[in-house]
């Protein structure tokens, strides 16, 4: 602990067309404590799934400097300091949850192949999933495929999660109730967690930090540090002032800057 | 009409359209050399099972192995194209070229080269089987979602890893969908095959009635190759449910 998660200067962000490039994001500048839950906030187009990509080595950036736990993205991927949550949970539907939650232990050479014993068992039981073993993807919930997803990330234990919208798709209800697990599992794991997401309420909720994103152009609009609104350990409850009126700050300020 | 399901109500369909046939087809004067009723279609199976049977085993032989050497070519060939960018680029719009040619236009020249035994009726059954099962094998290898792709290459999967774990598994439904249609065009390709030059076979047996105007047995020929094409199909649909299980959206 202590040292930095993500570090990134003068980062631009976008896609290579052939020759051309096209820059959804510029100028970020970006640095992440280790164990930092923060969480990243915009409207559709602003760069932050691009983002998260450049952080897991999904995608190259087209300038500046970043820097994932003192190495390259490239090798933190490779070492599997680096999980990643997909917005629809993507689990292969040939494969049976507890087949699902193993894969990265048969595929990236010989990066997993060792997982401690247990380690899959402690891991379901943390999301809930016991019992689920050999149900398919098809015949599980919504929610049980985020867990699924979730708890694929975290068996080889990296220590970045990054999250693109993994909640996106679910209902209010479920949603609500993966947050507060989320947060347990965060609490009791110190991992760092980088969140993206479109929802305000899921932002101000689950980030220490939220960083707000606006679109045309892509730009940071600003970083807010919301530890002071909230109890030791990043806990909050939904219906308190200082959380309702945060949100309601968050929403002028992107209203303003569109 | 609830009570009927699923098996019930069409073998009722069948079976009312057989009864017409059988009672109806007499009364309205066809001349039985030219449409033979369904009693008469069944009695060739019984008097006359020799005869089915022993044209019956090549066309089935045929057409099976057809069926098995054709796809498993595309297969193969729908794994080199779907990764060898240069190879695909070289060579797919040649076998596009050589789809075009209709089979019965290919089929003298391959009995030419081959001869009049087995040989030439598999590789036309399974030159027909190919190309249907290359197109859509290599789209199925290609059907991987972007997240899935991207999550095979967070867990810094291999190529290799990522065709047998990924791309492979992604392009059964499509593999699936294709030997079913296989199942018949392999038959069609064993009988074709035949037609031009076998003196066994159920597609000899239907070019020896038709001229000799044996109706009943030109009728039992037709019976024996759907019944082969019913066969296969039943045993890819037994394979795919088994392969496929739990995995149905």
């Amino acid at each position: 602990m202590g040292g930095t998660a993500v570090d990134a200067d003068s980062l631009q962000i976008g896609y290579r067309n052939g020759r051309d490039a096209v820059t959804v994001l510029s100028d970020v500048d970006l640095s992440v404590p280790q164990g930092e839950f923060l969480t990243i906030l915009g409207p559709s187009g602003c760069g932050k799934s691009t983002l998260l990509r450049v952080i897991a080595n999904l995608l190259d950036p087209l300038g500046g400097r970043i820097t994932v736990l003192g190495s390259t993205p490239e090798a933190a991927r490779r070492a599997r300091k680096t999980g990643f949550v997909f917005q629809d949970a993507t689990l292969l539907p040939w494969r049976t949850v507890l087949k699902n939650i193993h894969l990265p232990a048969v595929v990236g050479g010989a990066l997993s192949k060792d997982l401690p014993p247990g380690r899959i068992e402690d891991i379901m039981a943390l999301l809930g999933l016991s019992g689920l073993e050999n149900r398919y993807p098809s015949q599980i919930s919504g929610g049980q495929r985020q867990r699924v997803a979730i708890a694929r990330a975290l068996v080889d234990e990296p220590e970045i999660l990054l999250m693109d919208e993994p909640f996106g798709a679910l209902d209010e209800f479920t949603r609500d109730r993966l947050n507060d697990e989320l947060l347990s599992i965060w609490r009791d794991t110190g991992k760092t967690i980088l969140f993206v997401t479109h929802s305000i309420e899921e932002a101000v909720y689950l980030g220490q930090r939220i960083m707000l994103l606006g679109a045309n152009p892509g730009c940071i609009l600003n970083t807010r540090d919301l530890r002071p609104i909230k109890s030791a350990d990043n806990r909050c409850r939904r219906e308190d002032p200082a959380i309702v009126a945060e949100i309601a700050a968050q929403r002028r300020m992107l209203a303003e800057a569109t | 009409m609830i009570l009927l399901g699923p098996v019930l109500a069409p073998a009722f369909g069948a079976l009312s359209i057989l009864a017409a046939w059988q009672f109806l087809l007499p009364l309205s004067g066809v001349p039985s050399y030219i449409a033979p009723t369904p009693t008469k279609i069944l009695s060739v199976f019984v008097t006359q099972t020799d005869l089915v049977v022993s044209n019956f085993w090549p066309t089935a032989t045929e057409a099976l192995a057809g069926f098995f050497f054709g796809n498993l070519a595309a297969v193969m060939f729908a794994i080199v194209f779907a990764y060898a960018r240069f190879v695909r680029m070289a060579y797919f719009p040649v076998v596009l070229f050589f789809n075009t040619i209709p089979i019965l236009a290919l089929s003298p020249i391959i009995i030419l080269i081959f001869g009049l035994g087995m040989t030439p009726k598999i590789i036309i059954a399974a030159i027909i089987c190919f190309f249907p099962t290359l197109v859509n094998m290599i789209r199925g290898l290609e059907s991987a979602t972007v997240s899935e792709e991207e999550l095979f290459r967070m867990l810094s999967a291999n190529r290799f890893e990522t065709f047998l774990r990924l791309h492979l598994p992604r392009s059964l439904p499509m593999l699936f969908s294709s030997l079913r249609i296989a199942t018949a065009t392999a038959v069609i390709g064993a009988i074709v095959g035949e037609w031009i030059g076998a003196d066994k076979g159920l597609g000899a047996l239907i070019i020896q009635a038709t001229f000799n105007y044996q109706s009943d047995r030109l009728y039992a020929a037709i019976v024996a190759s759907s019944s082969l094409s019913i066969a296969l199909f039943a045993l890819v649909a037994l394979v795919e449910a088994r392969v496929m299980k739990g995995w149905a959206k």
